[in-house]
């Protein structure tokens, strides 16, 4: 597999609006790729397309080794992604959500306890039901469901977002090992200080298309140390 | 039957579900089709109107039921065209949709067009169903079996007219209307034999109905015959009719999309 | 797809003990509808008896609506819809699972509701058998073709008036055949009656919706 992602003049449509317009994108494994553009640009949608949840409806769009137009739910085992609103049921507490979702991925349960210590839920708030944590919180409980998983590829829509410092320098550390460890991130940011540190490329989105792309001269950090193997289910 | 409903294939492959970008200030049909639809369309309208002189004024009145009997020559025919040919085309072409090795855009495009325009002759199903109660029954409607069950036929159908009026994704729309199809189908049955094991006033199957149709035979025999052709002749116009409007309504949605594009890639060149 | 849907029916009912939903909303609920027919029906208790096998099935069909409306507002919460879609889990096991879980919830409320129509109709179960077994094959009948329905509404802005106009007509032969079952168990019914064919008819509906959504709740769940 030389490309995780590979988008070629893909059309993607809601409704009838084109929210990715004939989009060229070719991401490496390993890479970490930042996305910028203004609100409306199509960034959300780029990732959405490449977790399978947005058709394709004309173009080419393979994403791990995976034909999106013809089967776009085969490459979900393998996307963890992290949304504007968390994929968590507020009934449940932080561990119940947690496993569940590492479960139906059918990744390991014994990751789940290490991710929930990094993220810093520990003692009462591992039990707390999700719907009375903060908006940070949840985030951390989502980055945790993503740790756990160790999915191949990485989408990441405005992780920064209600996130405090440390919790944003524990994503940056996070990201680097799973690149380290062979993932592919994509990430889609309004927050440059907080990303480009991260990135080895960016590109620039407008009009549901790429206007603007550069390569960053800096070599992303090296990680710290390597949590394992990336799981490709 | 695809040869006189589909369009020349549009340029370039535009996948399974793509837009239809063809141009569409261009003719989409060949002269050729258009006259055959045309002679279609004159065929069924003059063996419907033969029906209803046979019907009306050829054939004498029955014995038993006098000027009632004179729906026997459409009502039957009706009920055919859409329990069994409208419906059935509707399934199966959902579920050649669904199929992905068979899945077309013609396919949601017959089943939307066959399922209204089967709605229709439902409707005219119950009515004339009911016109013929009313005096054999005394009451517009006895809870027949056949009555209910079609009835039951026709909310189901209403129910797939309103998925497809849902806005949004055409590709979500055609998968929503025809998983909704399938589940309709299967209801079909079931629906009929439960009803009809729960309540039987009607008798025997309607053509070969000892008190419809008591003696039956030569011209009205023949006419009944004519109802049965000069129907599905009328639906089978109807449906390449209502199939076309959604070939370009479709068209449009492409034309649309084509608009929309540019204005999408002129909101980076601000 | 066992091992999925153990894993979401686990997870529905779970959340349904915690929030209490169900049993405290939908069980008032079908217990003032029952109410209700005994107020349109009159004081007198004969024209209650003898509609009491129907109407348990109407308030049953009412419920099975609000269950399945429940079941899937879980889901549609934040980015739960799409959670459920990038979870890797077979559709097929997400159709049993969250159909199991319906149908626990309305097993639960069946057994009120019986309660209820012994209590305030005067009804007596001649057969246990009967109700039992018409219970079953109609709850997973009813829970198979709402969880499709359900599904297929979710993505939807007007679901909440969409799914009773779809679900209630397809599930017809549920409430004509639990009713005639009924019937024959409560000693209502036109008498002479066996309730055999009619709890056939019911494990058939069950067992072919059950087959059309492991079949078809892959496609259906990607009309977002």
């Amino acid at each position: 597999m030389d490309t995780a992602v590979s988008l070629r003049a893909a059309v993607a449509l809601t409704g009838r609006f084109p929210v990715l317009a004939g989009i060229d994108l070719s991401v490496a494994p390993g890479e970490v790729l930042v996305l910028e553009g203004a609100n409306g640009a199509g960034k959300t949608s780029v990732l959405r397309a490449c977790a399978g949840l947005l058709a394709i409806s004309s173009g080419e769009a393979v994403v791990l080794g995976h034909d999106l137009r013809r089967n776009a739910s085969a490459v979900r085992r393998q996307v963890g992604m992290l949304g504007h609103a968390a994929a968590l049921y507020d009934e449940l507490n932080v561990v119940e959500n947690v496993r569940f979702a590492v479960r139906a991925a059918a990744g390991a349960t014994e990751n789940i306890d290490p991710a929930l210590e990094r993220v810093g839920l520990v003692g009462r708030l591992r039990r707390t039901a999700v719907g009375r944590l903060s908006a940070g919180q949840r985030r951390r409980v989502a980055l945790a469901v993503l740790m756990a998983r160790r999915p191949a590829l990485w989408l990441l829509d405005e992780p920064h977002a209600a996130l405090d410092a440390g919790a944003r320098a524990l994503l940056g550390e996070v990201i680097n090992e799973a690149v380290a460890a062979g993932a592919t991130v994509l990430l889609a940011s309004h927050e440059p200080e907080a990303s480009l540190p991260l990135a080895h490329r960016v590109v620039t989105l407008a009009g549901g298309r790429i206007v603007h792309e550069r390569s960053l001269a800096h070599e992303a950090p090296a990680p710290m140390h390597v949590v394992g193997d990336v799981h490709v289910a | 039957m695809t040869l006189i409903i589909d369009g020349p294939p549009p340029s370039g492959d535009p996948g399974p579900q793509g837009p239809d970008t063809t141009d569409p200030s261009t003719e989409p049909w060949t002269a050729r089709t258009n006259w055959i639809v045309r002679v279609l369309a004159g065929v069924s309208l003059a063996s419907v109107a033969a029906t209803v002189w046979l019907g009306l004024w050829v054939t004498p009145p029955d014995k038993v039921q006098g000027n009632l009997v004179r729906l026997v020559y459409i009502h039957p025919p009706i009920a055919w065209v859409a329990l069994y040919l409208a419906f059935g085309i509707a399934a199966g072409s959902s579920v050649l949709w669904l199929w992905p090795r068979t899945r077309r855009v013609a396919w949601d495009r017959l089943a939307a067009s066959s399922m209204e325009v089967g709605t229709v002759f439902t409707g005219l199903t119950l009515v004339t169903g009911a016109i013929w109660g009313r005096p054999t029954w005394g009451v517009w409607w006895a809870w027949d079996a056949r009555l209910t069950s079609t009835a039951l036929l026709l909310v189901l159908q209403l129910g797939y007219l309103a998925l497809r009026r849902i806005p949004g994704d055409p590709d979500a729309r055609a998968r929503r209307c025809a998983v909704g199809a399938v589940i309709a189908a299967v209801d079909v049955p079931i629906v009929h034999f439960s009803v009809n094991w729960w309540r039987t006033l009607h008798q025997g199957a309607t053509v070969l109905n000892a008190n419809l149709s008591p003696t039956i035979h030569g011209a009205m025999a023949w006419t009944l015959l004519l109802g049965f052709v000069s129907l599905t002749l009328a639906f089978a116009w109807m449906l390449v009719v209502r199939y076309r409007i959604q070939v370009l309504s479709d068209r449009l949605e492409g034309a649309d999309l084509e608009t929309a594009l540019a204005e999408r890639w002129s909101e980076g060149e601000q | 797809m066992w091992r999925d849907a153990v894993l979401v029916a686990g997870k529905d009912l779970r959340i349904e003990l915690r929030s209490r939903v169900v049993l405290n909303q939908v069980a008032p609920f079908a217990i003032v509808v029952l109410a209700l027919f005994a107020f349109a029906l009159g004081p007198n208790r004969a024209p209650m008896l003898q509609a009491a096998a129907g109407l348990f099935w109407v308030a049953v069909l009412f419920a099975a609506v609000l269950a399945v409306q429940r079941s899937f507002a879980l889901e549609a919460n934040d980015g739960t819809r799409d959670g459920l879609r990038l979870s890797g889990l077979d559709p097929a096991g997400i159709f049993l699972g969250k159909a199991a879980a319906i149908s626990v919830q309305l097993i639960v409320l069946e057994i009120l509701l019986a309660g209820g129509v012994v209590l305030f109709y005067g009804a007596h179960i001649r057969s246990y058998g009967a109700v039992l077994v018409a219970c079953a094959a109609g709850t997973a009948g009813l829970a198979a073709v709402g969880t499709l329905y359900g599904a297929l509404a979710a993505g939807v802005r007007v679901r909440e008036t969409l799914l009773p106009f779809l679900l209630l007509p397809v599930v017809a032969p549920v409430l004509l055949a639990g009713t005639r079952a009924w019937q024959v168990a409560l000693g209502t019914g036109p008498g002479g009656d066996s309730a055999d064919p009619w709890l056939r008819l019911m494990l058939v509906f069950a067992a072919v919706y059950l087959a059309v959504g492991v079949l078809i709740f892959g496609p259906l769940q990607e009309a977002a």
